[in-house]
């Protein structure tokens, strides 16, 4: 085992040893990285001069991770950069602004066109992907920080997450209603996917909700917390798949959720719930004056952290996954590609197992938080 | 003084790397004595993890 282990140390070593030959001694990458570097700086100049589109590489990167991690008006898979052609279908448009404006998302033309609908003109920003309104031209002024000063309409449209997430609530649901189908089909025997899903609704019930929540509380809690691990899981493995979605990892959707968690939290609570919070019991009298502020904070940190670590996660995922597959391009030698291609193919499994312990985390904790809206009156019984 | 508050997120994400190690560490000191509760043991331990994280990637996006 020792020895057979050592020549693979050796040829670590050596590889290791002369990567970086193959990289920076190698007198064609080193003038592609001059030009490149010397086109970012015009590219950047040139940005601030008049927002010209990005040309060099390393900047049509940056630009297409961020155009990843926005959401949009169109579901497009992928773009021919050179026809300039965009792969995908457009989505609807639904503004409230002068009654209810409807148009499809094509009028934009991927965002190079003033789109028209009754008399009014709107504009899709290039720098956050939301709509404005203008004029026939499509003037955008901004201010001095780049922000675009025109006003925004009421946006109700059916953006790329939103379709996403009616998709994916509709997978859940059907597959789900078979679930609960082959139940009283087969004699209480799963059939089909819900063979897969059936240990995982167990998982939940037996190690989540009644240890968390306790016998007598946790049926009510169980359709909500079925629904957010499902939801959540399923979005986080659709963000895996290259079709560029990228819901979970965007703040706005996790903030909803943690609204949903915060709401059933304090709406459910009892008295004991309150009790702690605003008069702590079983510490000295000062102290509960003390601790009541702090304690009101935590009952609007708590999902908000449940929003921020959501989110995180997965942007921070799909960011460094990209970036790895972004090396491919900028190194421009054949290291390249098998590096990134490897790096990129274990970031990848690693984001599967994210997407789960996200998953699991957002119900755990929500369990915990509705555990704790539940709490039985047992602190003074145990003191005596 | 520009620059700070990457620094002061630089030392968050110091300390939550150490928390969140230190919570591993000694997760593995019960399982190896007590592999019975390593269930538990593991839920508790993710629990505590995600927490600090949570303050990590505040840190990060306050900065």
């Amino acid at each position: 085992m020792v020895i057979s282990r050592k020549p693979l140390h050796f040829l670590a070593a050596v590889a290791i040893a002369f990567l970086p030959l193959v990289n920076f001694a190698n007198p064609t990458s080193d003038t592609t990285q001059v030009v490149t570097q010397s086109a970012h700086h015009e590219a950047e100049a040139g940005h601030k001069e008049a927002h010209a589109e990005p040309t060099d590489i390393k900047s049509k990167i940056n630009a297409y991770k961020k155009h990843h991690v926005l959401d949009a008006h169109d579901f497009t898979l992928f773009s021919d950069h050179e026809t300039g052609y965009h792969f995908g279908f457009p989505l609807p448009v639904i503004l409230l602004d002068n009654g209810l404006q409807v148009f499809s998302s094509s009028k934009f033309e991927h965002g190079e066109k003033v789109a028209e609908s009754n008399g009014n003109f709107y504009v899709i920003n290039h720098h956050d992907g939301k709509i404005y309104k203008t004029d026939a031209a499509g003037t955008i002024t901004e201010d001095a920080k780049g922000h675009p000063t025109n006003v925004r309409p009421i946006d109700f449209s059916i953006t790329k997450n939103v379709f996403v997430m009616i998709i994916v609530s509709l997978l859940i649901f059907f597959l789900f209603k078979g679930l609960a189908g082959s139940y009283a089909k087969n004699g209480s025997i799963a059939k089909g996917p819900g063979r897969i899903f059936e240990p995982l609704v167990l998982y939940i019930r037996d190690e989540i909700a009644i240890p968390n929540i306790g016998e007598k509380h946790y049926k009510k809690y169980m359709s909500y917390l079925l629904s957010i691990f499902f939801f959540v899981l399923f979005l986080n493995l659709v963000g895996l798949t290259p079709l560029g979605i990228n819901v979970t990892g965007n703040i706005t959707i996790t903030a909803g959720l943690a609204i949903l968690t915060f709401i059933i939290t304090n709406l459910s609570a009892n008295k004991n719930y309150w009790g702690h919070i605003f008069w702590m019991p079983g510490v000295p009298k000062p102290m509960r004056i003390v601790l009541a502020p702090i304690e009101l904070l935590g009952v609007f940190i708590k999902p908000f952290s449940l929003m921020i670590r959501l989110f995180a996660n997965i942007y921070a995922g799909h960011i460094v996954i990209m970036s790895i597959i972004g090396l491919m391009f900028i190194f421009k030698s054949w290291i390249g590609s098998p590096l990134s291609f490897g790096l990129a193919f274990v970031l990848s499994l690693l984001e599967i197992l994210v997407a789960f312990l996200q998953a699991y985390i957002f119900t755990m904790l929500s369990a915990l938080y509705f555990g704790s809206a539940n709490e039985e009156h047992h602190h003074e019984e145990a003191h005596h | 003084m520009e620059g700070l508050n990457y620094v002061g997120a630089g030392l968050i994400v110091i300390g939550a790397g150490l928390g969140i190690g230190k919570i591993g560490g000694s997760a593995m000191d019960a399982i190896a004595r007590q592999p019975e509760a390593s269930g538990k043991i593991q839920t508790a331990m993710l629990i505590a993890a995600a927490l600090i994280e949570g303050i990590g990637f505040a840190a990060l996006f306050a900065a």
